[in-house]
């Protein structure tokens, strides 16, 4: 199967977008070699605006272009979410002003970089900004969908991306808001988002020779999220598992859990980073270290069975 | 309009200021009355704005950086016809279109939201770059605090500022010398801030007594250095206006309670 990252996707996307649209201006924070932003800067050097290592004034100059009819794309490294909070929280996000923050080097597989370098809590941290769409592309024709949903979006929009390499998947069906079954089950379910696809598809077959039928479940989009689909099959299954390249504080696993509380779960059990920082080393080797590869993740979803 | 009828507009507004601040009991009253005659240079007779077409595209804009001295844009606002009069009693209470601090979404002739420190001049810096990239004329103007200058974002903007040569941007310190903690010197001095502004590519003008309308208009009418962003330094007095307010730190965000304002309004009286 090919592999491709879903910044490399980004990257790409921002040009068919920007093809498209000539609002389409991209800012980047001295990373576009590494944000794949760069795929942009070649095509349209004109709508390309680089902010030099500066994340804050980029996001707030950002907000400032978006009144001026422009629909600017941010990028720099999901860690910097955090550097330039302040300003998406009170530049951006409480003016509901048109800005998108496409930002790449999430979770662990960011590798040898180590921890510094590793954001865990940016999906917490956007989760909690009223009007925010947070969207986890889990493979590049997703991030594609990602990113043209997002300039459809009039409001602010975070697309989180991954550096490495992840087997690119047919496109489904996307609509904003709405979990994509990936493969239906009765016995437990597991909701997935990002670039850990592969190894929860992995992780079912794995459990379906053992016997136990597992549904899986993508969540592109955090918020707005589908109760409605999270409460289907919390109802339907009883097991409810969570699976997310980030902390288990305040992701994908909280908002999952937020919806189904109530709705009929006998175990539920969040898989993520267990409210550490992350270190350097492979991304496949972190990826083992942390529990995120199929085996480990079927074996883990069995022993709460 | 002539220097006389923009005088008699600041002392209308610093009287909104008085009876907003002490009508919400609460509010930051210093700062907005150092700035009051720069926002109504600006509003009656330096930008290209008009009420009755408040979203016209073409419309210079006006962020305050400093976005606590709300009250100073509220009254020059209401003062230029952008809402009716009876808001003004409303200013920081429950569902007011007279937020804290400016609210784009809420206030009609707000260009966008503030009160974070150092935002503002850099939102400012993204709508001249924006106004620069789509051929544009809009001129954007931006009042930071002193204080506010301690940001480091103020920088950042700074130099992004000149690196795209947004001759079309003006920042206006408006150097009162004190902020919530003391003096600025007091609490982290910021040096000498015309050379700073001059080492960061600013056109950089410096206005003596910040408070003549004479000498506000001179330097915001002055023609723009090509190339280059403006950065004016208007020296001007916290409180200015009320006697018992110049000067003193203690005014930067406490109201006047009924007695007090009832003097200050006496002294602001033509």
């Amino acid at each position: 199967m090919e592999k491709k990252a879903t910044r490399n996707a980004y990257g790409e996307a921002l040009v068919k977008i920007g093809a498209a649209n000539d609002k389409v201006v991209v800012l980047d924070a001295d990373l576009a070699n590494a944000t794949m932003t760069l795929t942009f800067k070649k095509a349209y050097p004109e709508r390309f605006f680089d902010c030099g290592i500066a994340e804050a004034n980029m996001v707030d100059m950002a907000a400032g272009m978006s009144t001026m009819g422009l629909i600017p794309f941010c990028s720099t490294f999901a860690v910097f979410a955090g550097r330039s909070y302040d300003q998406i929280r009170n530049g951006v996000c409480y003016s509901r002003f048109n800005v998108k923050f496409g930002f790449s080097h999430a979770g662990v597989t960011v590798g040898e970089d180590g921890g510094s370098h590793q954001a865990l809590e940016d999906l917490a941290l956007m989760r909690v900004l009223p009007g925010m769409t947070v969207l986890v592309p889990s493979d590049a024709n997703e991030t594609i969908q990602c990113v043209e949903a997002a300039v459809k979006i009039e409001g602010p929009v975070y697309i989180r991306t991954c550096r490495l390499p992840t087997p690119v998947y047919d496109p489904q069906p996307f609509e904003v808001g709405k979990g994509v079954v990936l493969k239906d089950g009765k016995d437990a379910v597991l909701f997935t988002c990002g670039i850990l696809k592969e190894q929860a598809l992995l992780a079912a077959d794995l459990l379906a020779a053992q016997g136990v039928d597992l549904a899986v479940i993508n969540i592109h989009t955090i918020k707005p999220f589908d109760e409605a689909l999270a409460r289907t099959y919390a109802a339907k299954c009883k097991n409810v598992f969570t699976l997310e390249e980030h902390s288990v504080i305040g992701g994908l696993g909280d908002a999952v859990a937020s919806a189904v509380i109530g709705h009929g779960v006998e175990k539920f059990h969040k898989i993520g980073v267990n409210d550490v920082f992350g270190q350097s080393g492979k991304a496949l080797v972190l990826l083992e270290e942390y529990g995120f590869t199929g085996p480990q993740i079927a074996e883990n979803i069995k022993s709460h069975l | 309009m002539e220097i006389q009828a923009l005088e008699e507009k600041a002392r209308l507004v610093r009287q909104d200021i008085i009876r907003m601040t002490s009508m919400a009991g609460s509010g930051h009253p210093g700062g907005s009355l150092s700035a009051t005659d720069t926002l109504v240079a600006l509003y009656f007779e330096i930008m290209n704005v008009d009420p009755a077409d408040e979203k016209n595209p073409d419309r210079d804009r006006f962020v305050l950086s400093k976005g606590h001295a709300a009250p100073a844009l509220y009254g020059t606002l209401c003062e230029r016809g952008y809402f009716p009069r009876e808001h003004m009693e409303t200013f920081r209470q429950l569902h007011s279109i007279l937020q804290g601090h400016p609210d784009v979404k809420k206030c009609p002739g707000v260009d966008a939201s503030t009160g974070s420190l150092g935002q503002g001049i850099s939102m400012a810096a993204g709508m001249a770059l924006a106004a620069k990239h789509l051929g544009k004329k809009n001129h954007v103007y931006t009042m930071i605090g002193d204080g506010e200058s301690q940001e480091g974002l103020v920088w950042e903007a700074s130099m992004a500022a000149a690196h795209y040569k947004l001759d079309n941007l003006t920042v206006i310190l408006d150097h009162n010398g004190l902020q919530i903690d003391g003096s600025n010197d007091e609490v982290m001095s910021l040096g000498d801030i015309k050379a700073k502004a001059l080492a960061f590519g600013y056109d950089v003008i410096e206005v003596a007594d910040g408070n003549d309308m004479r000498q506000v208009l001179d330097a915001l009418r002055a023609p723009a250095c090509p190339g280059k962003p403006r950065y004016i330094i208007m020296n001007t007095i916290k409180g200015k206006g009320v006697s018992y307010m110049e000067n003193q730190v203690g005014w930067h965000g406490k109201a006047p309670d009924a007695e007090l304002a009832a003097r200050a309004l006496k002294e602001l009286e033509g």
